[in-house]
């Protein structure tokens, strides 16, 4: 049992480590889809939206991970 | 019909990530085979490995019952998660802020876990360096297996990334054999920067397919989006990188 923790534990950990990148992540993608689906626009900028808002995930996660 | 410029990138992908894996995996299971003989070592990564194999065969057939779009949509996001955080990790360890991984470290400790284990308990020492060969394989091949699906199972790909994968197990293997020696000469930061910036291309692209956003040039976005992360990588690594002080 101990074994099947320990793999779903490290399996999780693959998408989570850092709890605030993850729910950044999670916050961007629901924001495109929330575009996507209200405002029914499927073109170009729901990708464009998509790409600034993951590259500034990133951005403010890495400056704050120096910071730590 | 599956392209080069389609199939390219994933292959890459895959077999830059399983480098890294694979060579994690051997170190441990190399440790094992030194200290307490190649039995155990070789009985959990066959155990290991049937592990990997049966979550394979019971991932297939729901993968293909899942709509395209939902599935592209879901392994999109898990793509952004494991993505960005492998890319993150990347650039706080090129800009000395967290250790970089080290082979010889790694085999050296699991070297002295098991010898003590073995002192502790002489009846079970096999058990317990085969465990260690087995949960070696097991973390690193889940690793292996989900990137993959997720690079291949969106687009009809996931022969080409299964190979990639297997050519960086053999790769791995062969010099693993010939050498000897935990392979802390891989440049394994630099690896996983490559792979985080590729894994975040494929994310936001799957993601934005699932979206239903019509990207400009279609495949060949992956290969723009690489570049947009690979140039914010590069440059947040001396924005990152912990100022020096001058001494007075």
């Amino acid at each position: 049992m101990n074994i099947i923790r320990l793999i779903l534990r490290e399996f999780i950990g693959l998408f989570v480590d850092d709890e605030m990148l993850a729910v950044s992540i999670l916050a961007v993608v629901a924001g495109c889809w929330l575009l996507a689906h209200y405002v029914h626009d499927t073109s170009f900028t729901i990708g464009a939206l998509l790409v600034i808002g993951c590259v500034g995930v990133l951005l403010s996660s890495v400056v704050q991970g120096a910071r730590r | 019909m599956i392209t080069w410029a389609t199939a390219a990138p994933a292959i890459s992908a895959t077999f830059l990530a399983s480098i890294v894996e694979v060579v994690e995996a051997f170190t441990i299971v190399l440790a094992v085979g030194t200290v307490q003989g190649w039995r155990p070592a070789l009985t959990g990564t066959a155990a290991g490995l049937s592990v990997l194999g049966l979550l394979v065969l019971a991932l297939g057939p729901v993968i293909n019952r899942i709509p395209l779009q939902s599935l592209q949509l879901v392994i999109g996001i898990l793509l952004l998660l494991f993505g960005l955080r492998w890319l993150r990790k990347a650039i706080l360890r090129a800009a000395g802020i967290i250790a970089l991984h080290d082979e010889d470290l790694a085999f050296a400790k699991e070297t002295a876990s098991l010898t003590d284990a073995a002192r502790r308990d002489a009846t079970r020492r096999n058990w317990i360096a085969g465990l260690a060969a087995f949960k070696a394989v097991v973390l690193e091949g889940v690793e292996v297996v989900f990137v993959v699906i997720a690079v291949g199972a969106g687009r009809g790909l996931l022969w080409p990334a299964a190979m990639g994968a297997l050519a960086a197990c053999l790769l791995v293997l062969a010099i693993g054999f010939a050498v000897h020696k935990p392979l802390s000469r891989v440049p394994e930061n630099t690896l996983k920067f490559g792979v985080g910036v590729m894994l975040s291309a494929f994310g936001v692209y799957w993601t934005g397919e699932g979206l239903g956003v019509a990207w400009p040039g279609h495949d060949f976005a992956i290969l723009g989006l690489g570049v947009v992360f690979l140039a914010v990588g590069l440059a947040l690594v001396p924005i990152a990188r912990p100022s020096q002080e001058i001494p007075r």
